[in-house]
């Protein structure tokens, strides 16, 4: 097998992807509606990728849908019981494989979070419907040329040429793309006629591209401690209402982020026909929470940011025993009406916790220090499957991960 | 290659949790005036045959085309005849459950979640205390036990309910009331004709009843509002946090500890509930 970098030419990118269309549905973010629409979205369409704005939403939807069918249902008057009707339960069809060309290195990093949930915990059965798509899906990241003032990837272990959780990563260079094969199924899909074989100048333009990219990060920050920091803050409510007073409970935080998971199970049905669906949910909305006794935990919003920054920072790796469920894309900031910014609810909790460390209660606080002088990836040479793109950068929280 | 070793494996063969296993209601109950009982058997012979739970674990009801909801099984394991669930009405789901006719299919995942610690309480006092609905987790422990009788110390229960009309189990009470080996206190809420138990709320109750914590768990469930009373009294009557047992009921989805749904903190009810230790309580967020 050949083990070498391919190189796609911008013109070409197109064919290739049509090529991998007949093996796969090839996913690429794009516009969504009219080309002048802010939104680019994921969409199964294997044709000109948007690959200069980040992606609105995140990539899960491909491995974990919006909304999909469990089952089906049926019920059929019963030949032998007059009166009385038999149930017929059917699970759909799974779908075929699935590649991705074109997310951001953050996006696939968020799979690496869900993984472990989806696969099943304490002895639980795990979810046949994630794992089978997430087993049959192929990630082509492209590195980020630039980061956004929102993205804090760095924070939390990623960095624009990231190549945790691909099986390519493509680099956009002069006139097309570096594609560097991770893993064999990542070899599989850049055995192709339309590929050329990678040359070392290539190879030094990707490492030039990931340096700049890495300079385009802002300030970094230590997020050490931040488990027990939220922990300490869990009964202080005059934290959390601060913190949540601007927010609306509309929710579109959860829905963007790759590592949000959450879901819905309703009905619905036509007469005697029906399907069960598990659609994405939110813990930003109040009713989430409401019992049946009319007791709801979480009544107040402070209540639901604290249990959607909790659960990133302290419970899920708490419970998994691993990396942050945060990968630090931004988008929860970016798309947010009123700005609510999860880099400054976790510098002040941060802060709090370490009153030693300097001057507390500033914007900037001491936790925050400027990013670090940027380490170059190695670049891939002879062996690319050993060479790691984004491997230069790795936070504290890595180190558990 | 570490990439792929960590994407995660998918075995064709294993289960579908979200699949349900048909039942047929053999049997609807007529409790109170909102809950009914539902007594019902998996179709499926083999699958009967190999079901098995333990007290305190819960069932996932379907009914298609409305949905989903949990219950916890009240019938005991030692009797096999039949799974029952007591429901009281609060919304689409259990309205729509309390429509259901013996002979009627229904969905249902089950056994999910932990159980009463029935092994370690052998040898142990037991003081159950039920408020409403509360008492549907605790009659499965509680039947367990006096089919196991000699495993276990003396028992008190502790039942209120708001009027006389609204206790359930009419027939399990009647044997309570009259076994020699078991104490049992029933209490309402006001006064009520022809009521020959006690009146009054139930922490009320218990503080006079004054059980000895000696070598002794309470087992409490029911409302909120009625929790947090009884544990104080517990706690005034000398009962420390590791003695006293309780279920919780936060909303669920899954079952499993994927939806994330139930979480207090990084604990989940589904799976590592819905039995909890007051001082487990104790040791996790504060938001009950
Ligand atoms: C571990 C556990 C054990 C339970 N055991 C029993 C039992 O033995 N008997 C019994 O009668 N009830 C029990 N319940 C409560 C029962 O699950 C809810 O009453 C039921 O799900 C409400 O469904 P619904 O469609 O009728 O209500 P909806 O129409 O959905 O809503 C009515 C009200 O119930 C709340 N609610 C909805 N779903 C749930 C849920 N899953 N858990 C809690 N509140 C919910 C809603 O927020 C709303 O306030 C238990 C709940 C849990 C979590
Ligand atoms: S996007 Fe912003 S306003 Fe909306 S729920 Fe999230 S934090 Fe609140
Ligand atoms: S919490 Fe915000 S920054 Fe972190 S992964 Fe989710 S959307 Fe991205
Ligand atoms: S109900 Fe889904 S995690 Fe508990």
């Amino acid at each position: 097998m050949d083990m070498q970098g391919k190189f796609i030419p911008r013109a070409q990118l197109d064919d290739w992807l049509a090529e991998l269309a007949a093996r796969f549905r090839v996913w690429t973010p794009r516009r969504a509606g009219q080309e002048d629409s802010g939104a680019v979205v994921y969409l199964p369409e294997a044709r000109q990728p948007e690959l200069n704005r980040k992606p609105t939403e995140s990539a899960k939807r491909v491995i974990f849908p919006r909304s999909e069918p469990l089952l089906r249902f049926l019920r059929k008057p019963d030949p032998d019981q007059t009166g009385q009707k038999s149930l017929e339960l059917q699970v759909p069809d799974a779908d075929g494989p699935n590649l991705v060309f074109g997310l951001p290195p953050c996006d696939a990093r968020g799979f690496l979070v869900l993984d472990p949930v989806y696969a099943g915990v304490k002895g639980q059965a795990g979810d046949s419907y994630y794992l089978r798509r997430r087993s049959q899906t192929v990630l082509i990241a492209r590195a980020c040329s630039r980061a956004l003032t929102t993205c804090f990837c760095h924070w939390v272990g990623g960095s624009p040429s990231s190549t945790e959780g691909l099986d390519v990563l493509a680099t956009e260079i002069q006139e097309g793309f570096l594609l560097q094969p991770l893993t064999p199924q990542g070899e599989e899909v850049l055995d192709s006629k339309l590929l050329l074989s990678a040359g070392k100048e290539q190879m030094e333009a990707a490492q030039s591209a990931w340096q700049a990219a890495e300079k385009t990060l802002g300030p970094g920050a230590d997020m050490q401690g931040a488990q027990e920091a939220l922990r300490a803050l869990f009964d202080n409510a005059a934290f959390w209402q601060a913190e949540a007073a601007s927010c609306l409970s509309c929710g579109v935080c959860t829905h963007l982020c790759p590592t949000c998971y959450c879901f819905n199970i309703t009905d619905e049905a036509v007469g005697e026909k029906g399907v069960r669906l598990r659609s994405w949910d939110a813990c930003m909305f109040s009713l989430y929470t409401q019992e049946a006794s009319g007791h709801n935990p979480r009544q107040d919003k402070a209540a639901r940011l604290k249990n959607r920054i909790g659960h990133k920072f302290s419970y899920y790796p708490e419970l998994y025993q691993t990396r942050n469920a945060c990968v630090g894309c931004g988008r929860c900031i970016k798309s947010c009406p009123s700005r609510l910014d999860i880099r400054a609810v976790l510098t002040k909790a941060l802060a709090l916790s370490r009153p030693a460390a300097g001057k507390p209660e500033t914007t900037a606080p001491a936790t925050v220090r400027p990013a670090a002088k940027p380490k170059v990836n190695k670049p891939a040479t002879s062996k690319p499957v050993a060479a790691k793109p984004g491997a230069a950068k790795r936070g504290k929280e890595a180190s558990h991960a | 290659m570490p990439d792929t070793a960590r994407r995660p494996v998918f075995e064709p063969s294993a289960p579908n949790p979200y699949l349900p296993q048909v039942a047929t209601v053999l049997e609807v109950i007529q409790e109170t005036h909102n809950i009914k009982s539902f007594r019902l058997r998996l179709d499926d012979e083999q699958a009967w045959a190999k079901f098995s739970f333990e007290p305190g674990q819960l069932g996932q009801l379907s009914l298609f085309g409305v949905g989903e909801s949990t219950f916890v099984i009240n019938s005991s394991p030692t009797r096999k005849d039949y799974l029952q669930f007591s429901v009281m009405r609060a919304g689409e789901v259990t309205s729509a459950l309390h429509g259901l006719l013996p002979g009627d299919k229904i969905g249902l995942r089950a056994p999910l979640g932990n159980s009463f610690p029935y092994k370690e309480l052998k040898g142990k006092n037991l003081v159950f205390i039920g408020g409403g609905i509360g008492m549907a987790p605790m009659r499965t422990l509680l039947l367990y036990m006096l089919d196991n009788r000699t495993d276990y110390g003396d028992i008190t229960l502790l039942y209120g309910a708001r009027s006389p009309q609204d206790f359930s189990y009419a027939e399990d009470r009647e044997d309570w009331l009259k076994r020699k080996d078991m104490r049992t206190v029933l209490t309402i809420d006001s006064p009520a004709e022809g009521w020959e138990h006690r009146v009054g709320l139930i922490p009320n109750v218990l503080t006079e009843l004054k059980p000895s914590p000696e070598n002794t768990v309470a087992v409490t469930c029911g409302p909120p509002i009625m929790i947090r009373f009884t544990l104080q009294a517990l706690e005034k009557l000398g009962f420390v946090p590791e003695q006293i047992i309780t279920t919780l009921e936060k909303r669920m989805k899954c079952g499993i500890g994927i939806c994330g749904r139930c979480n207090i903190g990084e604990k989940y009810v589904c799976v590592d509930g819905p039995v909890f230790t007051y001082a487990q309580l104790k040791s996790m967020v504060n938001e009950l």
